[in-house]
């Protein structure tokens, strides 16, 4: 535990890699923290239909397209206010006639995953009543349907069984972009589409406002899940989470088994025996089935597993080990010394013999902290995470039960995952390589 | 958890002294099973009792109890013709009085504390009443039909994976104790920190890969559905499908194991006797099976009781990955269901599983021990 000792571990090359990915870890908690609020990650992560209505189910990153040839599609978002938008308007009779025409250019590989527009209308006594029509780019127009807004309406496309049947059986944001007279076709045509929105109203005041979205296959740099929502919150908030839970578990837990078994050690006698036979009781608790209890029974909220964990490990492994060592310690002449001048059990323990667990403390203590993070996702794979918190181990969640692996959509199991190894894969090299270097007891061999 | 297991705490430098009691083997090993088997019941039912106050702690066995014994009086009263004249007022207070009597014979008015031993002696045989929503195969809906249904299982797939990471830990680990600082040996020590993750992550992998991507091995499981008709059939089904579990344990633990016994292992072949009996000119095999794997062995089993511990504990999650028939997965669907009485009848079995890994490993360890055989001081796990 020297300055050495320290420069020799950064000849390790792993200890420089762990380390750099664990101040990036940092970083990525740090900013997560800061560019989005707790309360704001909590209720985005709650899912409300009006914070993710923009975004497509299941719908893998963006990145995706950087290692492909044919490029998926992106979300297409277009609001009736904006400038590309033309909106032409003619009094007719006691009401006027508004028409939108909003022009898309459709350059991917892919068809889009589904279309929707979403409609606001204020009026007095009659909802408008419009006609959709669709204008490809061969500059044909083709009608769609006709019907009513009442104050906030919402049409899918893909679910109108009247265009699906005009389109010869296939879904709107198919067959719209499909080769009309290629019933097979399996890319769409590339060009500038034309949506046309044909309102009349029946009173001069009323109006209306159209967004229209065209959902694509790639969303976010994180993609999205079954409920829209944006997988990048929750791998952005699972970091911070995933640290402090490992972090603070294991520092409960390391030193309380430390003081356990410091006390077991230096008093010896019954204390010793007793201190023995309850960690003896504490290895046939069973421990996740425990915590599993506690979870269902009690609460979820993560203070508490937390508190669960370090007083179910009060008692480990840990507690035999540092005694082991403790025994040997406590032996040695600088404790007699001190023993001789009367020093109090208290300040032997806290000032001469825990020091000496230190460079078997660091090691044992950065190896757990992987394995506490991989409890916490462990519980909320089981259904048991906080239930507020977006965390990695939910999105394992949400993925297993949705069926992620059966249906392809990778990248929603393999981000948490994958960020969960680097995390667990950063922390344990570097604890191996101190315990090396702190325990040298195989060197000159 | 994932611990370095510190050689420190290993009792290094063993002695070995000359045998000179071999009539009375037997009876040392019987004995010190014997006592270790009392002081691991009574370690047991303490545990039991901690779990019972941990989920007494809102009273949720009394409502079972209550509930139950409600559904019971209830059922009996209605199914029984002298009560059918009664009035509706009437009625209710026959089941009332009915309730009120088996509660106070069953003692549940009784203060906490000696309610408490009640529930325990119910743990203790896995009289836990019967499952809210949960039923065997066999449509019983009895917590310990549903458990022992659950125990086979679970009872093979990490039987089998345990014998598997044992033996081939324990190859590996030897061999390369013999090439020391060799690549081999760099690069399992290189590997080891890949054991900071539980198997069920790795099964995450595995699926994906053998499952999804090459759909060569099922996704999970036990048997084909339906299950093959023929004994060979079913066999053949059963062992593809453990394929991915037995892999995704072994992958977890088997880096962490190699490393730590070959630790072990390095550290008693640097012992005075292995050097003499090198200098005697002894083969190789026979230094290796005699000096260094006998006196190692103790060591290796108290390692490996601890990881079967770690892992035994991981099974909820383990086999809800793989989608296995077994207790972890049932205390998973007990979790969904809410299911009180199955949840703790769970975690009682585990405790017994605990228990019985422990007492088969310290037997084991009996039987390997010199110090034990010898009657010298008694190891322990």
């Amino acid at each position: 535990m020297n300055l050495k000792s320290i420069k020799e571990i950064f000849r390790y090359p792993t200890v420089i890699a762990g380390s750099i990915i664990i101040a990036i870890l940092i970083g990525i908690a740090v900013y997560a923290v800061i560019s989005i609020p707790y309360d704001k990650a909590i209720t985005l992560w709650r899912g409300s239909e009006a914070d993710w209505y923009k975004n497509p189910k299941n719908a893998g990153p963006v990145w995706y397209n950087w290692f492909r040839k044919d490029k998926l599609p992106e979300t297409i978002d277009l609001i009736s206010d904006s400038e590309t938008v033309t909106r032409e308007v003619k009094d007719a009779g006691d009401g006027r006639v508004i028409i939108f025409t909003m022009p898309i250019t459709y350059d991917y590989d892919g068809f889009p995953d589904d279309m929707a527009l979403y409609f606001k209308s204020t009026y007095e006594e009659k909802p408008p009543f419009i006609g959709l029509s669709w204008i490809g780019p061969d500059g044909e127009e083709t009608r769609l349907n006709n019907f009513e807004i009442k104050n906030r309406f919402t049409y899918r496309l893909d679910q109108d069984r009247k265009i699906t049947r005009k389109l010869g059986g296939r879904v709107a944001s198919v067959g719209l972009f499909a080769n009309p007279k290629d019933k097979d076709s399996k890319t769409p045509i590339h060009g500038d589409y034309k949506l046309k929105i044909e309102a009349v109203t029946f009173d001069k005041s009323s109006d209306l406002t159209a967004e229209w979205v065209i959902y694509g296959k790639l969303a976010g740099w994180a993609g999205t899940d079954h409920l829209r929502r944006d997988l990048g919150i929750a791998l952005l908030w699972g970091t911070p989470i995933a640290l402090a839970f490992g972090l603070l578990a294991a520092v409960g837990t390391s030193l309380t088994q430390m003081i356990i078994a410091a006390f077991s050690a230096w008093f010896g006698g019954w204390v010793d025996t007793l201190l023995q036979r309850i960690t003896e009781i504490n290895l046939v608790l069973p421990f996740l089935p425990i915590l599993i209890m506690i979870g269902t029974f009690y609460s979820r909220s993560i203070f508490v597993i937390l508190s669960a964990v370090i007083l179910l490990s009060l008692f480990g492994q840990g507690v035999k080990t540092f005694r082991a060592v403790l025994l040997q310690v406590k032996e040695s002449a600088y404790i007699e010394a001190a023993r001789s001048y009367g020093a109090s059990s208290g300040r032997i323990i806290f000032s001469y013999m825990i020091p000496r667990l230190i460079p078997l403390l660091i090691p044992q203590f950065i190896v757990l902290i992987p394995s506490y993070v991989f409890l916490e996702a462990s519980l909320a794979i089981l259904g048991l995470g906080d239930p507020t918190l977006p965390t990695w181990g939910k999105i394992i969640q949400d993925a297993e039960s949705q069926g992620a692996l059966y249906q392809g959509w990778y990248y929603w199991v393999l981000e948490p995952s994958v960020l969960l190894m680097i995390t667990g894969l950063a922390f344990s090299v570097i604890g191996y390589a101190l315990d090396r270097v702190f325990n040298p007891r195989l060197r000159g061999q | 958890m994932a611990e370095i297991t510190s050689p420190l705490s290993a009792p290094a430098g063993q002695e070995l002294k000359s045998k000179k009691a071999s009539d009375s083997t037997l009876a040392r090993v019987a004995r010190y099973t014997g006592i270790r088997l009392i002081t691991l019941v009574i370690t047991v039912v303490i545990g039991l009792y901690l779990t019972i106050l941990i989920a007494n702690m809102g009273g949720y066995v009394d409502t079972i109890r209550r509930a139950q014994i409600r559904e019971d009086v209830n059922a009996r009263i209605a199914g029984n013709p002298a009560y059918r004249g009664l009035s509706i007022e009437a009625r209710q207070k026959v089941v009332q009085d009915e309730i009120q009597s088996k509660v106070s014979a069953l003692g549940l008015d009784r203060p906490f504390i000696v309610r408490s031993f009640n529930f325990l002696a119910d743990a203790i045989t896995l009289n836990l009443g019967r499952a809210f929503h949960m039923a065997s195969n066999s449509g019983a809906n009895q917590v310990r039909l549903i458990i022992l249904e659950r125990l086979p299982p679970t009872l093979l797939l990490f039987g089998v994976s345990d014998i598997i990471l044992f033996f081939a830990a324990l190859f590996f680990a030897l061999g390369l104790s013999r090439r020391y600082g060799s690549f081999f040996d760099k690069l399992s020590v290189g590997l080891t920190p890949l054991s900071s993750a539980p198997g069920w992550f790795y099964g995450i992998f595995l699926i994906l890969l053998f499952a999804s991507i090459w759909k060569v091995l099922p996704f999970g499981g036990m048997v084909d559905s339906p299950p093959p008709p023929s004994t060979v059939g079913y066999i053949l089904s059963l062992a593809k499908h453990m394929i991915l579990p037995v892999m995704a344990y072994t992958l977890s633990q088997i880096f962490l194991s190699i490393f730590t016994w070959r630790t072990f292992f390095l550290i008693y072949s640097s012992e005075d006797y292995v050097e003499m009996a090198k200098a005697k000119g002894l083969p190789d095999n026979d230094i290796q099976n005699k000096y260094i794997l006998r006196p190692t062995l103790p060591t290796i089993i108290t390692s490996f009781a601890l990881l079967m511990i770690y892992t035994w504990v991981g099974a909820p999650i383990f086999e809800t990955i793989f989608n296995w028939p077994g207790l972890g997965r049932a205390l998973y669907q007990a979790v969904g269901l809410f299911d009180t009485p199955v949840i703790i009848g769970e975690t009682v079995i585990f405790s017994y599983l605990l228990a019985i890994t422990v007492f088969l490993l310290d037997f084991v360890y009996a039987l390997v021990d010199p110090r034990v055989k010898i009657g010298g001081e008694g190891g322990k796990v």
